[in-house]
């Protein structure tokens, strides 16, 4: 038995030696499943609404993996942006155009004639690239937690002009955004 | 600590703090019908046991008897899974809030607090944020219009708002330096009242648009048009009942009960005492434990109090006064008050 002077535990994952690696490599499997589970049900599904909740789950699980990569500020962002406001925009949009079900189809027989050997190309490519390359860097699942202050603290030192360069881009979108609806705003009143 | 008993008092306090939070929404609903009633003039429930304390006993009864429709037109998997995400986000955010004096329990264990997480204030708001899909679901599953006007106009508000409440906490969270619930709780303890945020944080604006935003958050009057009576029947849960809408009531007011939770860590001292050290501390170890979780309790129930009054007292809002109020007032006020707050620590 181990008599810790303080149990505080630093994040989500005690740390305890006796779960450091299998805790984390079941949570990474069972998690890395349900991504992965996620998105092909997004694809497989016909209805837009599952497809979007199927998103969700990706998203969510996503946020999972990086808490145990020690990203915890990184996680908590993917839910609150991702998650939380992206996808409530797109199935408020599903849920407002009432977009019914999708029309299956068989497919081209030249897309199913040329895709499907592509698609097994381009794995087999990516699988022997990476497979073959050495000293691509590796991440590991560790009990340390990357804090909000160290994370803060590069991002406004030695980050700073791609972040805030980041920040012009989305001005840009906003601004694009309001050009479109002014237009059409314009338009209407041509009409009358 | 064995992993094993780390286990075990987790799930411990996981039940304890659910079966408090269940009560707690029992007896919240028996409390705004109460005082509700006194506002409008008359009595409230009093006929279930004494002054009627036994009423949300026979209304939970009430709703496992009753019959549960399902309408054949709804979409069934959204619409059966809709009030479990409602209630499941609704009851989890309440995981991170620390309730009572850190230095209690057993080799080193925090006995008041489910999960001490550095990140515990972004966890809220996340866990928060997904609870918009239980209304959102629940009305478009229902294949009703009234449900899916109030599901969209719940989802609209709950994205505007969501940005000024966000906003309102950033003021704190720069005194405090940290998300860390406990650290701003410990950080506002040092003089009393005179050092809570809301007084000596001077963060009282702040305040004032956390108390507007987090009243549209949860969909309470004034800000309650999802559930308009008058011109909605009720809402997203029109389609619901039986236990299912009352999974969404007990949301509504677990939701309230946790804004209070956060409302009293942020602004008014957690389980601090408004006294500071004025009155020398206890050295009972059971009052030592206790004292800070009355002050808690308190503070939580003042802050449900005033949700009832001001839903006795305030009519309803318009949907485009809520909007302009949201996005015209609230949100620039909240980015006045980080601004604000910046330079005064700057130049501290």
């Amino acid at each position: 038995m181990l008599h810790e002077p303080s149990l505080s535990l630093p994040g989500f994952a005690p740390a305890l030696p006796v779960c450091d690696g299998t805790m984390h490599l079941i949570l990474f499997v069972l998690f890395a499943g349900l991504c992965l589970a996620g998105a092909i049900n997004l694809l497989l599904q016909s209805h837009p609404i599952n497809s979007a909740l199927s998103l969700i789950v990706v998203m969510t699980s996503l946020a999972v993996l990086y808490l145990l990569l020690g990203a915890e500020f990184l996680a908590a962002a993917q839910v609150i942006v991702y998650a939380g406001a992206i996808m409530v925009l797109f199935t408020f949009v599903v849920m407002l155009l009432n977009a019914g079900r999708e029309e299956r189809t068989l497919g081209s027989r030249v897309a199913r004639a040329v895709g499907f050997p592509a698609v097994v190309t381009i794995l087999g490519v990516l699988a022997t690239v990476i497979l073959r390359a050495q000293g691509l860097g590796s991440a590991s699942l560790h009990d340390g937690i990357t804090s909000t202050e160290e994370l803060s603290a590069v991002l406004f030192t030695k980050l700073l002009l791609p972040f805030e360069v980041t920040s012009v881009l989305i001005l840009i979108a906003i601004l694009g955004a309001v050009a479109l609806a002014r237009h059409g705003d314009g338009e209407r009143m041509d009409g009358k | 600590m064995t992993i094993l008993q780390f286990f075990l008092w987790s799930l411990l306090k996981v039940a304890v703090v659910t079966v408090v939070m269940l009560l707690g929404i029992a007896y919240t609903v028996l409390l705004e019908r109460k005082l509700v009633g006194r506002i409008q003039n008359r009595w409230g429930p009093s006929r279930v046991g004494p002054f009627g304390l036994l009423q949300p006993l026979v209304d939970g009864a009430k709703s496992f008897l009753k019959e549960d429709i399902i309408p054949t037109a709804v979409y069934r998997p959204l619409y059966l899974f809709a009030p479990i995400i409602a209630l499941g986000c609704a009851l989890i955010s309440i995981a991170v809030v620390p309730f009572g004096a850190p230095d209690v329990g057993p080799g080193g264990l925090h006995l008041f607090q489910i999960s001490d997480v550095n990140i515990g204030l972004l966890v809220i708001l996340g866990v928060t944020s997904i609870g918009v899909y239980g209304i959102a679901l629940a009305g478009w599953s229902s294949n009703n219009k009234y449900s899916l006007l109030g599901s969209l106009r719940s989802s609209a508000q709950l994205i505007s708002y969501e940005l000024a409440l966000g906003l309102s906490l950033v003021g704190v969270v720069l005194r405090a330096g940290s998300l860390n619930l406990r650290v701003i709780v410990e950080g506002q303890s040092s003089k009393g009242i005179l050092s809570w945020n809301i007084f000596g944080g001077l963060q009282f604006i702040a305040f004032f648009i956390y108390l507007m935003a987090a009243y549209a958050e949860t969909n309470r009057s004034p800000f309650d048009l999802p559930e308009a009576e008058s011109e909605l029947t009720a809402g997203y849960h029109t389609e619901y009942s039986s236990m299912k809408f009352a999974m969404f009531f007990m949301a509504e007011y677990a939701n309230m009960i946790t804004v209070g939770c956060v409302a009293t860590l942020l602004f008014l001292g957690g389980w601090t005492s408004p006294f500071g050290n004025l009155i020398p501390l206890p050295q009972n170890i059971v009052i030592h434990a206790l004292l800070p979780i009355f002050w808690f309790v308190l503070k939580v129930f003042s802050f449900l109090f005033l949700y009832v009054w001001v839903r006795g007292t305030l009519p309803r809002f318009r949907y485009d006064q809520l909007m302009n109020f949201g996005w015209r007032y609230l949100l620039p006020l909240a980015i006045l008050n980080i601004v604000g707050t910046s330079l005064w620590l700057a130049y501290r």
